[in-house]
């Protein structure tokens, strides 16, 4: 997993709050076995005015000039600022896979939706969460002054504004150390093998059933 | 003294392995159920990395997101669209490879919507944790179970360990006392409960559902309602085991017996919360003072009454909201102010994890027994949870009574739910759905959802339009 230490990037705006993870990546696009190639297909239905399907050639496309991410202004953007509840919805991971393929390392937001949040994680990108008032101005700020960047430091959990101001932000230290590092959490979990292997071994005798097949 | 303790603490503090200093907590994962959608870049993380599932006897699979509903006579040919068959494949070679307890394939007799199936097997029981990569996995709560959804990544640490890597939630109680009123149930509650508190109202919580209306209530309506627990934002809901628990989990194909079912009554008799223990939030509300709800908007928060209607947004104060709403509105095609009962639908969708089983379908058949669909509707459509709801409801007849009222009585999927098959809205098209999901696009581009109960649909397919289903009621 690529690590997240410290980030400086130009924002772009989503002003829409409850952002469902269908609008992030529509479910035409899950039919994929791979990891990769949801990046163009970020934000579909409101990103083009044609319909999309997995296979277009994305240069055949029509680009909806009203969307924000399609503005000249906010091309190369890699720091999405959002309204509360982003992510909600689906579990889908393709969500964050889309957002990091697109090159958005950052989603500031006063809230996320649980299961997006920890999705965020697993894959190198950074969920910060602000208050709304301090959004709300983020957002008026952003729209004043084109070319608008944030610093994000994870380690010092700081996100620094354009007027040098600092916001502290918070993030749990396991998930911090893992997204510092691009540590894989698998590898790290199979270190206490011999533990879950206990555990089990406790619990299957306890509640035997546990273990039964559909052939028992 | 011992600590009072709520149910979810209880499942909690029974699967925790170990604990990082900041409370991050490694927790053992009884159940682990697979479909097509979610898993396939999981087992090829695990082939990648040449790992193997840690207890494969802990899988149970089957497909269901993408498989269609029609044609299932011409087999995997059936299915219409290559990449679709590719991932049903995909999932065939997986389990093949790595593993599981069972696995219902697409075309099997007992394959169906996973939180259908997993109940139905007694692969679902009290007292596991029990994930799958789907958010509506918060369904199996209502066995007493910890069940929530998670996304890929963690499908395959599961499958790789065994384990999950989570943080404690917070408690909230959802207490409902009363019965509900004739033609209102659990999917009313659920939608008036989001209503209230908003679809972020339970982030970070697990949402424990009890009172009298949830005593009174079938397992099935419990699983209804802890299914859209996650709209409410919350990962988990749960209700405690009690006599219809067990009356349910009984004589299930993977459920324990003989000496080991008593075993298990022992253990699971404990899964309740203890007097006195504390929640973090208590939400109160009277079953009888619900009524038939349906959505108006783009969010299942956007919810009202059948009495109501349509919200004008020059009367919200807070103006992120009154933008949602705007926009909403924009979207779905309404004015402020329209009443609900004033709204024409184009199709019917019966179906999904939240209202495809058994009693959703005798209960939407007994509005339809003797009446028909209205000539405007262009598509009523019956999908049924699993091959088994489908078999039973056949023998109690129940698809002739669909079929004669002009619905069309298709094979087991998610299908409009979310409209990864050919099964979808065309933009435009206004449809009455008893799934889980009014977002934009959902269940098609351009298409328009409005949540109801399984009733309110069949009366809404007999009318054309919303009509409040009590009058329906003889």
């Amino acid at each position: 997993m690529q690590a997240f230490t410290r980030h400086q990037g130009l924002v772009v705006p989503l002003d829409r709050p409850n952002v469902d993870t269908d609008q992030i990546i529509p479910k035409q696009f899950l039919k994929s076995i791979r990891r990769t190639g949801f990046g163009v297909n970020l934000f579909d239905e409101w990103r083009y005015l044609d319909r999309g399907e997995p296979g277009q050639d994305p240069v055949q496309r029509v680009p909806n000039p009203d969307f924000v991410l399609n503005q000249p202004r906010y091309r190369g953007a890699s720091v999405l600022l959002a309204r509360r509840n982003f992510g909600c919805g689906s579990s889908r991971e393709h969500a964050p896979w889309a957002i990091a393929e697109f090159g958005l390392r950052a989603v500031v937001a006063p809230s996320f939706a649980d299961i997006f949040y920890n999705n965020c994680f697993k894959n190198g990108i950074l969920p910060v969460v602000l208050e709304e008032s301090v959004v709300e101005a983020l957002f008026q700020a952003v729209a004043a002054q084109p070319g608008y960047q944030l610093v994000i430091d994870l380690a010092e959990q700081l996100v620094v504004l354009a007027d040098g101001s600092a916001q502290h932000f918070e993030v749990d230290a396991f998930r911090k150390q893992c997204l510092l590092h691009g540590w894989d959490d698998i590898g790290l979990t199979l270190r206490h093998a011999d533990e879950i292997r206990d555990f089990e071994a406790l619990r299957l005798r306890r509640f035997p059933w546990l273990a039964r097949d559909l052939s028992a | 003294m011992v600590v009072a303790r709520t149910l979810y603490d209880k499942l909690w503090d029974e699967h925790v392995v170990r604990v990082e200093p900041d409370g991050t907590a490694l927790l053992y994962i009884d159940r682990h159920l697979v479909h097509e959608v979610t898993s396939p870049q999981a087992f090829e993380g695990l082939r990648v990395a040449g790992r193997k599932p840690w207890r494969a006897g802990s899988v149970v699979a089957t497909a269901d997101h993408n498989t269609p509903t029609r044609g299932w006579e011409r087999g995997l040919d059936g299915v219409a669209d290559a990449t679709s068959r590719a991932q049903i494949s995909a999932l065939d070679a997986n389990i093949r490879a790595f593993g599981a307890a069972a696995y219902f394939p697409f075309l099997d007799r007992r394959q169906g919507i996973v939180h259908v199936v997993g109940p139905e097997q007694g692969a679902t029981l009290p007292g596991m944790t029990l994930v799958c990569g789907d958010s509506h996995t918060s369904t199996h709560g209502a066995l007493g179970a910890l069940a929530f959804g998670i996304g890929t990544s963690e499908v395959e640490h599961v499958l790789a360990t065994q384990t999950l890597l989570a943080r404690k939630s917070k408690n909230m109680l959802v207490r409902v006392e009363g019965a509900f009123g004739p033609g209102v149930g659990t999917k009313d509650l659920a939608l008036a409960l989001i209503g209230r508190i908003g679809t972020a109202g339970g982030t970070g919580y697990t949402i424990e559902f009890a009172g009298a209306a949830i005593r009174d209530a079938s397992i099935e309506a419990r699983m209804t309602l802890c299914n859209m627990a996650i709209e409410a934002g919350a990962r988990a809901g749960l209700v405690a085991v009690d006599e219809r628990t067990l009356e349910y989990v009984r004589g299930r194909p993977m459920a324990p017996r003989g000496p080991d079912w008593q075993l298990a009554l022992e253990h699971w008799k404990t899964l309740h919360s203890d007097p006195g223990a504390l929640y973090d939030r208590l939400v109160q509300m009277d079953a009888a003072g619900i009524e038939p709800q349906v959505s108006w908007g783009t969010s299942p928060e956007m919810v009202v009454a059948i009495g109501g209607a349509v919200p004008d947004p020059e009367t919200e104060s807070d103006p992120v909201r009154r933008l949602g709403i705007e926009r909403a509105l924009q979207y779905m095609g309404l004015r402020p102010r329209t009443p609900i009962e004033a709204i024409a639908i184009d199709k019917v969708f019966i179906g999904s994890c939240t209202n495809s089983r058994i009693e959703d379908l005798r209960a939407a058949a007994r509005i339809l027994q003797g009446r028909h669909v209205a000539d405007s509707v262009k598509l009523a459509m019956v999908v049924p949870g699993s091959g088994l709801v489908k078999a039973q409801a056949q023998t109690e007849g129940l698809d002739r009574i669909f079929v004669q009222a002009g619905f069309e009585w298709r094979e087991p999927g998610c299908s409009m739910c979310l409209g990864m098959n050919e099964d979808h809205l065309e933009p435009g098209e206004r449809c009455a759905s008893t799934s889980n999901r009014n977002f934009e696009g959902r269940q098609g581009p351009g298409g328009r959802t409005h949540l109801v109960s399984p009733v309110m649909a069949a009366a809404a397919a007999v009318a054309g339009r919303f009509v409040d289903v009590r009058k329906l009621l003889s």
